[in-house]
């Protein structure tokens, strides 16, 4: 963009991510105390009368996607300010990931449902928002609307579930509610729930969306990716662990769903040759395992998954701003488009290779820890042994040779890049990712400081302590031989990589795909929508009339007949005067429906609505009777003003359909108005405001006293309706002005 | 339209609609009367000038846009809401600063945040009968009929 060349934003560029690193280091101080086991809460009062409160806990679980957010966030932002140092959208970037980072860390805090659900919901808005940055971009649109409904559909389902959880329990706090697992509507709470955690975490079938939320630049993603979106999902399922987990069914579930997520994922990662999108990929990979293990019920599974949340965040937050460096550095995503950079761009070579092996879960890297916790995890499910193990290290076994896909392939062989001379962007930008990549190696060569951390968090999930176990060497047993089992595949598949990326290719045309299924329905449903549109609103006001006047036709008879009310009898010795009234008013309808002179039907409804004031004044309601006569006043003349632009009239020949829906109308108006008669009167609301109007608000005349006083907030929304309705009737009255012309 | 009995009586009429729509708000609060039938009555005051002399020349007379007095009601409407919530400390409850309660009867000058919310409703209902008018008035009147009515064509918004 031209206007942008000359752009350069000032230091404030650094301000949110120097938000994020003090933040950071607040939540550090909670590290002794959460560590311990005992969790901090803050609570604030909300909406009492709904028993919904603004109450947030600092526990290890919630401590520790905190860190995340905040840490990764700061390195993100200061990343995202130098990446888009001279884009003029840089200050609206920086808005919406802060609203992220503040409504993600609302999310992972809350301990009131309502609280999470409201903050879960402003992560898929802010998301939606992210993923569509590039909004010129009819591509960035389209995959953000489609996160966005399918993370919004699911949203539903939990605020289902979650209100559900809350009624059952009486409570909204997540940490006051107990187990769920043998109530009645066990089931519908977990399916409601588990719908929202899986489409935001893109668990198989709903994993489409997520690789499509590329659009996004790439410190967004980086962030959505690695510590923050995509993890919401995996963390409730935590949360709420103790309230739901336990059972067959969510065994069974979540181990399933998780591991066909992780290995249709990385199978679809090996086929990517946009190393962008094959981390996205292989992102999906995690998000599987980390559900598979969440399921798995026992000490190792649930450790394994929560000490994997930390090292996946870690190394992807690390390769994907190194992605970010070579796209900055040489000026492609591609794989194929780069190799040999390790010269021209050591410290991006160096990051990549750092985090990579992390990924491929080599030792001595924390991700050897996490992935050797999961194996052990994964042989004592409380599922299928064998089927866990066999599809953890198919799945980790592309993962290995999709770590060294982004760590080997661009920096060895023939030096080749887009850029005439590719070199590594400034400090700004690589000094993160290098702290995230060493972060990887020195929490794998000193798990120590982790031990207590993880260990309080698997407390947090499965209510029960467990013995310490995050270390490097756990000697020579089951999951290490696992391990070697996977660096053996993985290997092998690096080395043939092209020609199984070539036969995917082929496969890809064969293989139905969700994200198919979801345009078809999308499709369905725009179609749906436009028929409907153009068969109710056809813009002709008679349909319009019809349509209302047939429905409160049928909404009165059916209250006339399923009633239980005595039809109240004509009293026929009502006096003449009474009488003489009707006579008018039936006269006057007889005119209306006979004449052809518009003004003489204008005049006639005037003559109806005159009568029915008077009988307001027989019956002494005068404030109604004013009203009644200076509207009808009014209509008059509005009908009149109206009807000089209208075409001219008909012959006034009667129409049977309307005059049919006309008199089922009137007369089913008729039998309501008897019945209301016929059912007596309840004098009580009555009698309180003949009692309290003047000795309260001071007015002797109940109807403007309850008007203006003990139901003024009724006026004054009645009163907002009516500007609101000029307003309206301007802007339609004015648009008519202008095709006129 | 050209009607000298229609200008005339108009002229006469107009200033005592007014009066009877301010006295008609004024004593709402215990006798008929109030903040909206008043509007009304003011509403059929200005909706007879306008027939009789011409949306331009009503809008004139009325000087405030319509929509601007609309919206000056309902910021009157809602600050007697918040006085009452400034002094009381409920929104919408009435306070009477010259007007008290003696032995159970209330004496002193009637006003107070309940006149100044009735008013809002007033100053809504002119504004926006008003607004509809002329707006009405003003769509698509083709242009022989506009001369033949004897309206003045010097709109001041224009097309």
């Amino acid at each position: 963009m031209k206007e942008t060349d000359s752009y350069e934003a000032g230091p404030w560029r650094f301000v949110p991510a120097a938000v994020q690193a003090a933040l950071f280091v607040w939540f550090c101080t909670f590290l002794p105390t959460a560590s311990a086991g005992t969790p901090v809460d803050f609570i604030w009062q909300w909406v009492p009368a709904l028993g919904i409160e603004a109450a947030f806990r600092i526990d290890a679980l919630s401590l520790l996607f905190a860190l995340l957010i905040t840490g990764i966030g700061a390195i993100c932002f200061l990343y995202a300010a130098e990446y888009f140092h001279a884009d003029r959208r840089l200050k609206r970037l920086l808005t919406l990931m802060s609203m992220f980072a503040a409504s993600m860390l609302i999310l992972v805090l809350a301990d009131d449902a309502i609280t999470l659900f409201v903050a879960w919901e402003l992560t898929t808005i802010t998301s939606f928002l992210l993923v569509g940055y590039d909004h010129q971009k009819d591509d960035a649109r389209h995959k953000a609307q489609q996160a966005l409904i399918v993370t919004g559909i699911g949203g539903l389902a939990l605020m289902a579930g979650l209100i559900l959880m809350g009624s059952v329990a009486g409570t909204y706090r997540i940490s006051e509610m107990g187990s769920f697992a043998d109530h009645s509507l066990y089931l519908v709470m977990l399916g409601l729930v588990l719908a929202g955690c899986f489409t935001k975490s893109a668990q198989f079938p709903f994993h489409f969306w997520l690789p499509g939320a590329m659009a996004a630049p790439t410190p967004v993603s980086a962030y959505l990716h690695s510590a923050t979106m995509v993890k919401a999902g995996v963390y409730l399922v935590a949360r709420l662990t103790p309230q739901l987990g336990g059972t067959e069914v969510w065994t069974w579930t979540l181990t399933l769903v998780g591991a066909v997520t992780m290995v249709v994922a990385s199978f679809w990662a090996l086929r990517q040759t946009d190393l962008k999108l094959m981390l996205a990929w292989t992102t999906l990979m995690g998000l599987g395992t980390l559900m598979m293990g969440l399921g798995g019920g026992s000490y190792y599974a649930v450790g394994g998954a929560l000490t994997f949340i930390l090292v996946h965040a870690l190394y992807k937050a690390s390769l994907f701003l190194a992605v970010g460096l070579l796209d900055k550095g040489a000026g492609s995503r591609e794989v194929d488009d780069l190799s040999g950079l390790r010269h021209a761009m050591p410290i991006s070579f160096g990051i990549a290779v750092l985090a990579g092996a992390s990924m491929a879960g080599l030792p001595p890297f924390v991700g050897f820890i996490g992935k050797e916790l999961s194996y052990e995890g994964g042989l004592q499910t409380q599922t299928e042994e064998i089927f866990v193990a066999t599809m953890s290290v198919i799945a980790n076994a592309l993962m290995f040779a999709a770590a060294g896909l982004v760590a080997i392939r661009p920096f060895f062989g023939q030096q080749k890049s887009k850029k005439e001379t590719p070199k590594d962007p400034s400090i700004y930008m690589w000094s993160g990712p290098a702290i995230l990549a060493l972060l990887g190696l020195l929490l794998g060569l000193f798990p120590g400081g982790l031990d207590a951390l993880i260990t309080a968090m698997v407390e947090v999930v499965r209510g029960e302590p467990g013995a310490p176990e995050v270390k490097l060497w756990h000697g020579v047993n089951a999951a290490l031989m696992l391990s070697l089992l996977t660096f053996a595949i993985g290997g092998v598949l690096f080395w043939g990589l092209p020609e199984l990326r070539r036969s995917l290719t082929r496969e890809e045309q064969r293989v139905p795909d969700s994200a198919a299924v979801y345009d078809v329905l999308l499709n369905a449903l725009r179609d749906t929508a436009s028929w409907t549109a153009r068969t109710v609103q056809d813009g002709r006001m008679m349909s319009y009339l019809r349509a209302t006047f047939i429905t409160l036709a049928l909404m009165v008879w059916a209250a006339i007949f399923f009633g239980s009310g005595n039809v109240a009898r004509i009293d026929p010795a009502a006096p003449i005067f009474h009488w003489v009234i009707v006579a008018i008013i039936v006269a006057c309808v007889i005119a209306i429906i006979f004449t052809g002179s518009r003004l003489i039907a204008i005049t006639a409804l005037g003559g109806v609505g005159s009568g029915i004031a008077v009988i307001f004044v027989l019956y002494s309601a005068i404030d109604v009777a004013m009203t009644q006569l200076l509207t009808e006043i009014l209509i008059v003349v509005f009908v009149a003003v109206a009807f000089i632009k209208l075409p001219r009239a008909g012959t006034g020949a009667l129409r049977i359909g309307d005059a049919i829906i006309s008199a089922v109308l009137g007369l089913g108006i008729t039998f309501a108005m008897l019945a209301v008669l016929g059912a007596g009167l309840e004098r009580d609301v009555t009698q309180f405001f003949e009692a309290n109007a003047y000795p309260e608000a001071a007015g002797r005349n109940i109807v403007n006293v309850i008007l203006v006083d003990f139901r003024a907030l009724d006026t004054l929304g009645e009163v907002a309706v009516v500007v609101i309705a000029g307003i309206a009737a301007l802007a339609a009255l004015r648009a008519g002005r202008e095709v006129n012309k | 339209m050209n009607s000298i009995i229609l200008n005339t009586a108009t002229r006469v009429l107009v200033p005592v609609f007014i009066i009877v729509a301010l006295m008609t708000l004024w004593r709402g609060h215990n006798d008929p009367g109030g903040g909206f039938i008043g509007g009304l009555l003011a509403a059929i005051c200005v909706a007879l000038y306008e027939k009789t002399f011409g949306v331009d020349e009503a809008r004139r007379w009325l000087r405030l846009s319509p929509m601007m007095i609309a919206g000056l009601g309902l910021t009157a409407a809602i600050a007697g809401g918040l006085w009452g919530a400034v002094v009381n400390g409920a929104f919408l409850s009435g306070v009477w600063p010259f007007y008290a309660s003696v032995d159970g009867s209330w004496e002193g000058l009637p006003v107070g945040s309940i006149l100044l919310f009735d008013t809002g409703v007033f100053l809504v209902v002119v504004g926006v009968v008003s607004a509809i008018l002329f707006a009405l008035e003003e769509a698509g009147i083709p242009e022989d009929r506009e001369e033949e009515d004897g309206v003045p064509q010097d709109r001041e918004e224009g097309a």
